[in-house]
């Protein structure tokens, strides 16, 4: 399996990454060879399995709907890059 | 002192031999003397490390005190904790300091345990080296210009040179065993659910748990009965009983009976680790245990689904690291998309970026069945293969990795290499088990461990398994030379 510089892009792209063109050609080398080892399972037969979500096959707890948390936002807000009146800046998006 | 166990050690504190912040300062000036070149430690948390030790000295001259108190530790730096910068090894959060503690941080602060610092780890959590930290890697001990292994390298370290008697740690992969067995320590990865994820940063969440680095199995036990237990603030974890870890560990392993996976001991096994494995269940043979031989068919495949599942898992937690509410932000962006993807691209390593592309990939439209969905049934696969496995024995055992600790850049180009690393660990994650690696002897002057799998939430058995071994043996009291000391 190998995969082209161009679907690296689409790949990069997908997954929020912005790559430097010259990285480009070693992705398309090392992914490749990992979906070469992942392609091994096709070896085995899984028509008649049930795909495992869980190891305990948990199902997920739900509990009564009602307010726990209190408002954090002035211990939020000094973690972030940019903030101003209690609002996180990020460059304009409409124009 | 630091080389007294976890038991001496609490009754040294009560009976007033010496206080916390002694010890505390003793193990300070260990990791003062040998840090810089180990590299095991990210933060080292000195200030508030004494005044934790001198508040548990209040604790323990007023009679208040627990078994644990004013004993220190280290965390890996994937947990959170409050006031106090939690990297996970990336560039991404380099700045970024928690408003909470992580649910294990809160208990072992809870038992009255003094933090000294934040060990170094893999980014994210993802590697075998330790070599994907932001940080540098950090070094074994017993050979500077080798690997610790990983990700948990930097808590293997600590406690291999005596920097700290005891670590926190996690394991996705075999992130706990693997650098214990390369380091020579104990390791111990307890069931999926027993201990809570709450707080620590995520990396794959339904393999992702929590678990103990130590020198034996003893002050492994203490450690898990602070930090096991169910917590309604993380989804997953298991509303079942703690079980009696110290109390148990005396439990007889007179006709206990050991798997021996055939497919642990074939091709790919370096024959001098495989000699020094069987040699230890030798000695278990003598001490009463029955052996025999058992098939995981499907183990092979344990290394191709997880680098299906753990990825994809990956690229869908890691999509949170934006640079808009807090971590790395690139500058002089020019559109929204241009900081997302800026800052990702900027902030992650190498590694990083690999597997949050073959996660989107092995998710994207026309793939997911082929890629995810398959390796999950391959899951169960593995899974249905450790159930049978244990319907004929108590616990499995085999080597921990398939070599002793490698040269510092030797796989760094090769990522299927490294991978493979964990030939032997993974299928445990998959299944959801508990496993821990001991020190079972040397190779060529490196540490060798030997892994022991148990059952789901036979943490206990699978401790008292060890311990009956440390009693016996001291591979696990055995130190390397103090760094900056050697020739």
């Amino acid at each position: 399996m190998s995969l082209s510089e161009e679907e690296v892009r689409k790949i990069a792209h997908l997954g929020g990454l912005a790559i430097r063109d010259e990285n480009i050609p070693r992705y398309a080398q090392s992914l490749s060879s990992i979906l070469d080892l992942v392609n091994q399972m096709e070896a085995v037969d899984t028509a008649e399995i049930q795909p495992m979500a869980h190891p305990l096959d948990a199902i997920q707890r739900l509990r009564p709907d009602e307010v726990r948390e209190t408002d954090q936002r002035a211990e939020f807000q000094p973690l972030a890059p940019q903030v101003e009146n209690g609002l996180y800046l990020v460059p304009k998006v409409i124009e | 002192m630091h080389k007294a166990s976890v038991a001496e050690l609490s009754a040294a504190l009560k009976a007033r031999k010496f206080s916390s912040e002694e010890l505390v300062r003793a193990h300070l000036a260990r990791i003062h003397a040998q840090d810089s070149e180990l590299n095991s430690f990210i933060t080292i948390t000195e200030t508030e490390a004494l005044a934790a030790a001198s508040q548990a000295d209040r604790l323990i001259a007023a009679g208040e005190a627990g078994p644990l108190t004013g004993i220190p530790l280290a965390h890996k730096d994937i947990f959170c904790t409050r006031g106090v910068r939690t990297s996970c090894g990336s560039k991404m959060l380099d700045n970024f300091v928690p408003p909470y503690d992580a649910t294990v941080v809160e208990k072992i602060a809870n038992a009255g345990m003094v933090v000294l610092g934040k060990t170094n780890m893999d980014e994210f959590a993802m590697g075998s080296s330790n070599e994907n930290s932001y940080y540098g890697a950090a070094r074994n001990p017993w050979d500077t210009s080798r690997v610790p292994g990983g990700s948990s390298g930097g808590s293997a370290a600590a406690v291999a040179a005596r920097m700290t008697p005891l670590a926190t740690c996690t394991d996705t992969g075999g992130s706990i065993r693997q650098p214990a067995s390369l380091c020579g320590i104990t390791g111990l990865k307890p069931t999926y659910g027993r201990v809570s994820r709450y707080g620590m940063v995520a990396f794959a969440s339904s393999l992702d748990q929590g678990g103990i680095m130590g020198r034996s199995a003893e002050d492994t036990a203490w450690l898990l009965s602070a930090m096991a237990g169910f917590d309604p603030k993380d989804s997953t974890s298991v509303d079942r009983p703690v079980d009696d870890y110290v109390g148990g560990l005396n439990q007889s392993i007179e006709g206990l009976t050991i798997g021996l996976p055939r497919e642990h001991f074939g091709e790919g096994l370096d024959p001098e680790v495989g000699a020094v494995v069987e040699a230890a269940i030798r000695q278990y043979e003598k001490l009463g245990a029955k052996v025999k031989e058992i098939d995981l068919p499907n183990s092979p495949l344990s290394v191709p689904a997880y680098y299906v599942v753990a990825p994809a898992e990956c690229s869908s937690n890691l999509s949170r690291f934006d640079g808009v509410r807090y971590g790395y932000r690139a500058k002089h962006t020019k559109n929204l998309q241009d900081l997302y993807t800026r800052s990702r691209g900027e902030a992650f390593g190498e590694e990083v970026q690999r597997r949050i592309m073959i996660g989107t990939y092995a998710l994207s439209t026309g793939y997911y069945d082929a890629y995810y969905l398959k390796a999950q049934k391959i899951r169960r696969l593995i899974s249905n293969d450790f159930r049978q496995a244990f319907s004929e024995v108590d616990v499995i055992m085999g080597p921990t990795s398939p070599t002793t600790a490698f040269p510092l850049g030797e796989r760094t180009d090769d990522p299927i290499t490294m991978y493979l690393s964990d030939i032997y660990t993974i299928g445990v994650n998959l299944a959801g088990l508990t496993g821990m690696s001991i020190p079972a002897g040397f190779a060529g002057g490196l540490p060798v461990g030997l892994q022991i799998i148990g059952n789901y939430f036979e943490e206990a058995r699978i401790l008292s398994v060890a311990h009956r071994y440390q009693q016996v043996t001291d591979w696990h009291t055995q130190a390397p030379p103090d760094a900056g000391s050697q020739a």
